[in-house]
């Protein structure tokens, strides 16, 4: 990704990129649908279902195979996307980037049957929500690259005063990423509503017993929320402050630091309604468009703050 | 490329896994994890003619029984000219709890019947809601309606496990190795579908019946720990009871509605 100006911009590449981000946005909804529905073992079998490659869809078996089935067309997506990246594309990292992506959702795809077939232990259940946000921000990582203001990138003269907000974006999204591992493990193991009141805790500021399962869910919506709170508004804030002209980096910092907001508000309506379906399953995906903003950001600003011209 | 054919791929791609599946596939559940021993380890006893019988009642108001939306399911849909009631809570005016699975806690064995205990999803509903069975004694799972169900045994101390009857009239058999009260079942396709089984070591059990009553017969003389338990309000206070032969001793419990 270093020689930007030699490379040739393939608008169909881009475009096959950003329908697989699109899919692969929806198959975290599906995802997020399957568990929020306690559907998850509704198929008890796989790679089939109930014996077959399509069941009557009733009840939780059209959360769990419609998650099948928008998987199986990811994976599609993505070994197609990895044949045109190969053949069009003249970077090598980014030939290696759509093939890794091809790995990481037939791997996917694997954890996904043995957490079925195990009957939901918890480690492997976080494994598959933990890597399907990992090969969402590869696709999102792919569909950036490719773009016409990635590969079209002139070198700016954006100063060097504040170079260090590429570290603050990495990190941020580091923590980003690190909170939905958390909240992944919080759901997968029964602990989303361990602690029933908010904002306090059991009546208090710290709950009165610390259980695996309440620290767990305290260190989700208490210590971990405020963490990623405060640091994506704050990352948001200063390169929406220095930078309001770099579309680039503004409208990435501004999706991820007002979604962050309204992501709090959906964790606090998951408690106060007991895990409704809605509010539960929007919850996930608001957290993969942080991620997936503030992985922007990072590689954005990576690249802006690398080609410019520093004064 | 088709749906089919990619299965077809990612079946291949994941013959590995072969080896990983659980333990689902087995019809006896031979293997608990802990828990108490199992009736076949100990000696059976010899049945007595003392009995104990009682009524389980639920003090405060009930809860207002949810009414069950089959819509999710056209086939269960049709099998309900009116509405079905969740039956988790079931008491009448009086109080009188149905669903209460009653048991002597430290009764001695006894051998596991060969006759197997029926559960039928019919209808969409699982029936009985609450049963008992001895650890070891089969337990025979019918789907008797027109559509799939999976069968999702929650266990904790015996091996759950998670099975397909998607046609109608499939029938699977399981066996219990250990004593575990309860036991929840549950089906994933149709999310108002529950049921709890309480295994034991013996034949002294019974569920309440709508009038909250229950009877445990063929007892032999001794001192017994009886104990109630209900999927929502949890285990009853112990009772200690003392029985002759030939006695008849009543016990009651009570549960308060939360």
């Amino acid at each position: 990704m270093n020689d930007l100006n030699k490379t040739i911009y393939h608008v169909r590449l881009h475009r096959f990129a950003l329908v697989t981000a699109g899919c692969t946005f929806l198959l975290l909804l599906a995802g997020a649908l399957v568990t929020s529905t306690g559907s998850s073992l509704a198929v008890p079998d796989w790679p089939l279902s109930f014996g077959k490659f399509f069941p009557q869809m009733t009840g939780g078996v059209l959360f769990e195979h419609g998650h099948r089935m928008v998987a199986g067309t990811v994976a599609i997506l993505t070994l197609g996307l990895a044949i045109t990246t190969q053949k069009l594309e003249q970077r090598p990292c980014v030939k290696k980037l759509a093939w890794t992506a091809l790995g990481v959702v037939i791997l996917q795809a694997v954890l996904g049957g043995v957490t079925v077939l195990l009957h939901l232990p918890t480690q492997v259940s976080v494994a598959h929500a933990g890597l399907a946000q990992i090969f969402f921000c590869l696709i999102v990582t792919l569909s950036l690259v490719t773009s016409k203001n990635w590969i079209g990138e002139t070198p700016r003269r954006l100063t060097d005063r504040h170079s260090s907000l590429r570290r603050w974006a990495l990190w941020t999204t580091f923590l980003v990423y690190i909170q939905i591992v958390v909240g992944a493990v919080a759901r997968h193991s029964g602990a989303g509503l361990a602690i029933p009141d908010f904002p306090l805790s059991f009546g208090s500021i710290f709950p009165p017993e610390w259980t695996p399962l309440v620290l767990l869910q305290f260190a989700h919506t208490r210590a971990g929320a405020s963490a990623v709170l405060l640091l994506v508004t704050h990352t948001a804030f200063r390169f929406c402050f220095h930078y309001p002209e770099e579309k680039g980096l503004f409208w990435p910092a501004a999706t991820a630091g007002l979604m962050v907001w309204l992501q709090c508000f959906l964790g606090i309506l998951i408690i106060f309604t007991q895990k409704a379906i809605v509010p539960t399953s929007v919850h996930l995906i608001f957290g993969a468009v942080i991620l997936a903003a503030m992985l922007v950001l990072t590689l954005k600003s990576s690249q802006l703050f690398r080609t410019g011209t520093q004064v | 490329m088709d749906m089919r054919k990619y299965y077809a791929l990612m079946l291949v791609a994941t013959l590995a896994l072969a080896g990983c599946g659980s333990k689902d596939d087995d019809d006896e559940l031979t293997e608990g994890k802990g828990g108490s021993s199992t009736a076949a380890s100990a000696p059976a006893a010899a049945l007595g003619t003392a009995s104990i019988a009682g009524k389980v009642t639920l003090t405060g108001k009930a809860p207002n029984a949810a009414k069950i939306a089959f819509d999710a399911d056209p086939v269960c849909k049709s099998q309900h000219t009116g509405t079905a009631n969740d039956e988790t809570v079931i008491a009448d005016a009086k109080g009188n709890l149905a669903n209460v699975f009653v048991y002597v806690k430290d009764g001695p064995n006894t051998a596991a019947p060969s006759t197997p205990v029926v559960l039928t999803q019919h209808g969409c509903l699982y029936s009985p809601h609450v049963f008992g069975l001895q650890a070891n004694q089969p337990l025979q799972i019918v789907n008797e309606d027109g559509t799939m169900h999976n069968v999702h045994c929650m266990a904790t101390i015996n091996d759950g496990f998670n099975v397909a009857q998607p046609t109608q009239g499939m029938k699977t058999d399981k066996k219990f190795s250990k004593a575990e009260v309860l036991v929840k079942f549950k089906c994933d396709v149709h999310s108002w579908m529950h049921c709890f089984a309480g295994v034991v070591n013996n034949s002294f059990f019974s569920v309440s019946g709508t009038d909250g009553g229950f009877k445990i017969s063929q007892l032999p003389a001794g001192s017994y720990t009886v104990v109630a338990v209900h999927e929502s309000y949890g285990e009853s206070q112990p009772q200690k009871v003392d029985v002759k032969d030939g006695e008849a001793k009543s016990v009651n419990f009570t549960f308060a509605a939360k």
